[in-house]
């Protein structure tokens, strides 16, 4: 295990504030550790990848630090301020968005009204607004309609706004989740898997995607994935993930070359 | 003129119902019914927006239906009326045309705050528990009224028709056939601007991913119990009504048939359609009083006929869709609720 933890990307200096500090995470399942002693700091604008072979521990510290499970031990900072404890919609609400693995967009609503709802968080009225339809209320929806139409045509699909997700191919479904993710204005963006079940062409549009993504909105962006190829393409920093633990760390060439990180994926080819 | 469709629409039902009653044209059974249609669509329409949009799965809406009943009751015998419990009227006859609407109120706040008790444990975990538990409402609530010996017990409770009397004692009117005009207009209203903003629309987000809601920002636990209280609130409102229409409440009106009648209407109307639950709400009464001349039979065409509307359309008669996405020419004369949002 490295203990070399300073971000490579030159441009950003080693002594900045980090934006995600985890240290000594752990979970468990019933008696079996799912994380165990997980320590990582992103730092701002970074392009982090996370892999690991199935069953690593990827999508648990996901949902660990998304507060969907509580840790069993451990330390979760997000821009100074402990998350432990606090409730999903509060920590997602403090600036982190994220996509999930199998898509969970909401399949019974247009596509506009999943970002809509997105701004759950960011909507200034309150109940009896929303019983009455007040003048409060159109000005905030009226604003939250014309921001989501916005972000819809940035990722140029605004022609899907008004279509169920289930209509959509699933390659723009998955922009779709991406976009939804950043209706919340989030500092670090976690996407899980945003590969699976693609194809080649479609995956080169994503690793695109991700980097406009990024460029675009100033935000962190840490990728799980368990296919090397895909994650090799985009991060300028990995992290490999086995039992819970980060058995190595580096740059794409390092880990490419990392004996401990070959081992972990043994029979898989490294490239 | 068509930013005012559905107020037009509002006038016409009004100028339809309440006036001819008024006018004496229509007899007191024809009254009954329209009262009975109208308390109908109210608790079809607040059960659908905690069983249809929300997606969880309450069994219980007649316990709040009942508590709101006997909460409006107690208030207006007491306060109108010469009663063998309560004694003489506490307020002046005058009195009566306001206290009424606020015992109404009264009745739902009580039925909303007893909801949020049911709530809170069954919200703090996920899955099916709040059907265990609103299963379980409606016996506690029986029983609770059945040993409450001073307002009747197990016998009932009466004495809403001479608080009707007294009303109209002060000015001649059908007043508890406006009354329930104006509820369900305010039930309708309140649903639709719901469910339409964003707030609201979270629970439709609730119903599909929760996890996903939760991810995205969306405060699901206070959200549901809001939707609840709102959902059993306004049945609260309808069994006030519904109270005074019979005239005589017992523990036994508001137990499982009850709930499960209104559990019918929103599942022949179809989850999360507010058009769907009126149409269904007055196809149902009106069903139920063509086959009353059947007696005991009835109890059995009608699951039949559910039966064979869940073979034939298991989404309901309107799925999740509004009256004017089947009927786009009706976009002509009323705005869907979006196009309100989102004007000047």
């Amino acid at each position: 295990m490295t203990d070399e933890r300073a971000p490579h990307d030159p441009e950003q200096p080693a002594e900045a504030a980090p934006l995600l500090e985890i240290s000594h995470l752990k979970h468990y399942f019933g008696g079996l550790a799912a994380v165990s002693d997980f320590n990582t700091r992103l730092y701002p604008n970074e392009l982090v990848g996370l892999i690991g072979p199935n069953g690593a521990g990827k999508s648990t510290v996901f949902n660990l630090l998304c507060g969907l499970y509580r840790p069993s031990e451990g330390d979760i900072r997000f821009d100074g301020q402990r998350l432990n404890g606090l409730r999903p919609h509060q920590i997602t609400s403090l600036g982190i968005g994220r996509t999930f693995q199998n898509i969970r967009l909401w399949n019974g609503m247009s596509v506009l009204d999943n970002l809509r709802i997105a701004h759950f968080s960011q909507m200034n009225y309150g109940i009896l607004d929303a019983l009455t339809l007040s003048s409060r209320l159109r000005r905030s929806e009226r604003k939250v309609h014309e921001e989501a139409l916005d972000l819809l045509r940035l990722f140029g699909l605004e022609q899907h706004a008004d279509e169920r997700p289930p209509n959509l191919s699933y390659g723009v479904q998955r922009r779709v989740e991406i976009c939804r993710a950043l209706v919340m204005k989030p500092r670090l963006l976690l996407l899980d898997e945003p590969a699976a079940g693609m194809n080649q062409g479609e995956i080169n549009d994503l690793l695109e995607l991700i980097h406009w993504v990024r460029d675009q909105f100033k935000v962190t962006i840490w990728i799980i994935e368990h296919q090397m190829r895909v994650i090799m393409g985009v991060c300028e920093r990995i992290q490999v993930l086995d039992f819970g633990k980060i058995i190595a760390e580096g740059t794409p060439e390092e880990i490419r070359n990392n004996p401990h990180v070959i081992e972990a994926y043994l029979g898989e080819e490294v490239t | 003129m068509r930013r005012y469709g559905l107020h037009i629409l509002a006038v016409v039902v009004f100028l339809l119902t309440v006036v001819p009653s008024w006018l004496g044209v229509y007899n007191g059974y024809i009254q009954f019914l329209l009262m009975l249609i109208g308390i109908n669509i109210m608790l079809t329409a607040s059960l659908n927006l905690i069983n249809g949009y929300m997606g969880e799965f309450s069994v219980g809406h007649a316990a709040f239906m009942g508590l709101g009943a006997y909460v409006t009751s107690l208030l207006t015998v007491w306060l109108l009326t010469h009663d063998n419990v309560f004694g003489p009227p506490v307020l002046a006859p005058g009195f009566s045309l306001v206290i009424f609407p606020l015992a109404l109120v009264a009745g739902g706040v009580a039925a909303a705050i007893f909801s949020l008790l049911v709530s809170i444990p069954s919200f703090r975990t996920r899955g099916d528990y709040l059907a265990v538990i609103t299963l379980a409402v409606n016996f506690i609530f029986k029983s609770l009224i059945e040993n409450i010996g001073a307002i009747g017990g197990p016998r009932g409770f009466m004495g809403m028709g001479e608080v009707l009397a007294v009303m109209n004692g002060v000015i001649r009117a059908p007043w508890l056939m406006i009354w329930t005009f104006f509820s369900c207009l305010a039930t309708l209203f309140i649903i639709r601007n719901f469910v339409s903003s964003t707030y609201g629309k979270g629970i439709v987000a609730i119903r599909e991913d929760e996890i996903a809601a939760e991810v995205m920002t969306v405060n699901t636990r206070r959200l549901k119990m809001v939707a609840f209280m709102l959902g059993c609130g306004l049945a609260g409102v309808a069994g006030g009504l519904h109270a005074h229409l019979l005239g005589f409440i017992n523990p036994s009106s508001y137990f499982i048939l009850q709930s499960t009648l209104v559990l019918v209407m929103v599942y022949l109307g179809g989850m999360g359609s507010l058009s769907g639950s009126i149409i269904s709400a007055v196809g149902f009464t009106i069903l139920l009083e063509l086959l009353r001349p059947f007696g005991l039979l009835r109890w059995v065409a009608t699951p039949l006929l559910l039966i064979l509307l869940m073979l034939r359309r298991p989404t309901g008669i309107m799925g999740d869709r509004e009256l004017h996405d089947v009927f786009p020419r009706l976009r002509k004369y009323f705005p869907s609720a979006e196009e309100r949002l989102l004007e000047q």
